[in-house]
């Protein structure tokens, strides 16, 4: 960024950020399903619960303070240590009052999020999408594939606890004239540095250091 | 697999069409690719004709996915860099741009004005590169074979210039957060300035060969229409919208780096058909070219440094030479990397193919914890079904080609 566009998140304190009187107008109407709203780095986010979803942008759609037009990205983000593990984020663009705002709805893995399909066509693929890398399921959604991951391919490979290397590797047969898949077999384990400090950064015993004790 | 639907028409008179076991008419299912040339890489679709009309389009995409965004969070900031090349390699370096301006807003990082100016510079580079690659391959979709290589021709001298700043021709990594690799020799800017000289004669050039050329217009006008309501329905960006008759362009409306000190205008297109985006793209690549001409006058008159020197950005080569702290920086910084402070961010900018973006969720540690890329050309490959229905299957790759699909970044 350079000095000439407005910096990440100041605000300017005498008139209200426009942010911020959106926000106040989600919370006024929309009350009962925001949970949390805060803008960091200039951008606002609403957390809201996630049943909600189509009422929220269905008023965020028609209402004329916010106009948001264009459905920008839906995506999840895996948070397999907290109970409701995933966070779906929907990020919606205004063209017509040049405003973006981002959406949030934290959802535990057995329950389903309603699908936006109805409301807005777009919203399709970004479902299939998340159900294809989070298992995370979209009741009302027409159509609900597999997209970016193999024909049969199993289980969702953005959550945390799907390796990175996956479970089954393909190659040619010769003898049986076909692709076959296999086990994934490395002859080296696949080995993650993370590089950090030990002093700063790590937050974990370090491997063989058994005088160590658990850091807080 | 394939219903049996029998046709029977009835008339006004109550009589029937006579039907005999062989004129049982079905819909035709093929698939068009993944091996087919206006495919655009690796697109398998499934179509369904009636004849030759198109039914139904049904897209199997990710024969290209490589797991990008998985990969990407088991490495550092810096090492995840070249993956955006990797993306839309038609315009590596505007994807490069999205993923620093997400870096940079998060750590709080100010470009150096030499390095901003430098961005702009080839992020227009990146645009011509990518609309000579479409606009010309789209006239090779509808059946002209001459423009794709007067496009390639064009395309190539370009390269030579992405070689000449970061020593590759497509898989450039040369933004990096807090400004560019390295600074780019005056001579450079000289022949890039010749080149912005001589281009629009080029561009008058492939005008004579396909603007009013009668079967081009044929193949693309009417083709395709996209209205203003169906863009939003369907989330397109870039000249999709702009092909509508909508100015949005994130270059002026939400002007990041220094695009707002830049004197251009955005086409915008009428119908919103084919036609349209064609003469859309066309256009900007003439003002791309003004863009890029205005940038080198800049960058001679103001030199400098080209990265900000701090925790993010290596230390300068001398001082590695003299300076031990220097050396440490640079160790642990190609080592660990740097540290981004916890929080979320969505940065875009205006790719050639349209709004690329980058949701990074950071975690403070040297790794980003989710990096979600949003491609342009994802979205307008969903709407194929709505948009090709309907339309003859000839049409499907010149709605292909409008679109600009490239699968790099469609699968990621």
């Amino acid at each position: 960024m350079t000095d000439t566009t407005p910096a990440a998140g100041a605000a300017p304190e005498a008139a209200p950020h426009p942010l911020q009187v959106l926000a106040d107008r989600i919370v006024a109407v929309r009350g009962a399903d925001v949970v949390d709203t805060r803008i960091a780095y200039g951008e606002l986010t609403v957390t809201i619960r996630a049943e909600a979803i189509v009422d929220v942008v269905r008023f965020l759609m028609t209402d004329d303070a916010c106009k948001f037009s264009t459905l920008v990205d839906i995506t999840a983000v895996d948070h397999p240590e907290r109970a409701a593990r995933f966070d779906v984020v929907w990020h919606f663009l205004s063209m017509y009052r040049n405003q973006r705002i981002r959406l949030k709805a934290a959802v535990a893995e057995d329950e389903m999020v309603p699908s936006l399909t109805g409301v807005n066509p777009s919203a399709n693929w970004f479902e299939r999408e998340i159900f294809d890398m989070f298992g995370i399921l979209f009741s009302g959604h027409p159509d609900l594939r597999r997209i970016l991951t193999d024909y049969g391919f199993r289980g969702h490979p953005l959550r945390k606890d799907f390796p990175t290397t996956g479970y089954v590797e393909v190659r040619y047969d010769e003898v049986a004239k076909r692709v076959v898949y296999e086990p994934v077999k490395l002859v080296q384990d696949y080995r993650q540095f993370d590089f950090l400090s030990p002093w700063e950064g790590a937050r974990y015993i370090l491997p063989g250091d058994d005088k160590a004790t658990p850091k807080p | 697999m394939m219903d049996a639907d029998i046709r029977q028409n009835t008339y006004d008179d109550g009589s029937r069409d006579a039907l005999t076991g062989e004129q049982r008419i079905r819909n035709f299912n093929i698939n068009f690719g993944p091996q087919h040339p206006a495919a655009h890489g690796v697109l398998r679709m499934v179509l369904e004709l009636d004849g030759e009309i198109v039914e139904r389009a049904d897209p199997h995409i990710g024969l290209l996915h490589r797991g990008t965004e998985k990969l990407m969070e088991s490495r550092t900031y810096l090492q995840n860099l070249p993956y955006f090349d990797r993306l839309d390699y038609v315009a590596p370096m505007n994807q490069e741009h999205a993923w620093c301006l997400a870096i940079e807003r998060l750590t709080g990082t100010v470009v150096p004005r030499r390095a901003s100016l430098i961005r702009v510079l080839y992020s227009e580079i990146g645009r011509i590169l990518n609309h000579l690659l479409n606009t010309t391959t789209q006239a090779m979709d509808v059946g002209a074979l001459t423009p794709p290589l007067w496009g390639f021709e064009e395309r190539e001298k370009l390269m030579v210039f992405y070689e000449r700043a970061c020593g590759a021709r497509l898989h450039a990594a040369y933004f990096r957060p807090g400004g560019v690799h390295q600074d780019l020799p005056p001579a450079l800017l000289d022949d890039i300035e010749a080149w912005a000289d001589a281009f629009p004669k080029v561009l008058a050039d492939l005008h004579t060969l396909l603007t009013e050329n009668r079967i081009f217009k044929q193949r693309n006008a009417d083709i395709g229409i996209v209205t203003e309501e169906d863009a939003l329905r369907w989330g397109y960006s870039g000249v999709m919208v702009r092909g509508s008759g909508m100015a949005w362009d994130l270059r002026r409306s939400q002007p990041y780096e220094c695009y707002d000190e830049f004197d251009f205008k955005i086409p915008v297109g009428k119908n919103g058909d084919c036609y349209d985006r064609y003469l859309v793209r066309m256009a900007e690549m003439e003002e791309s070219t003004k863009i890029i001409k205005q940038a080198v006058a800049k960058l001679r008159k103001e030199p400098g440094d080209v990265l900000a020197r701090g925790k993010i950005t290596p230390p300068a080569r001398g001082e590695m030479k003299r300076d031990m702290e220097s050396l440490i920086h640079h160790f642990k910084l190609y080592t660990e990397g740097f540290h981004v402070p916890a929080g979320e961010v969505y940065a875009a900018v205006e790719a050639p193919k349209g709004e690329f973006g980058v949701y990074l969720v950071a975690d403070g540690t040297n790794k980003p914890y989710r990096a979600k890329l949003r491609a342009p050309g994802f979205l307008h490959m969903q709407s194929i079904d709505w948009m090709s229905r309907g339309h003859l299957l000839a049409d499907v790759s010149a709605i292909i080609g409008t679109m600009d699909i490239v699968f790099g970044e469609v699968d990621r």
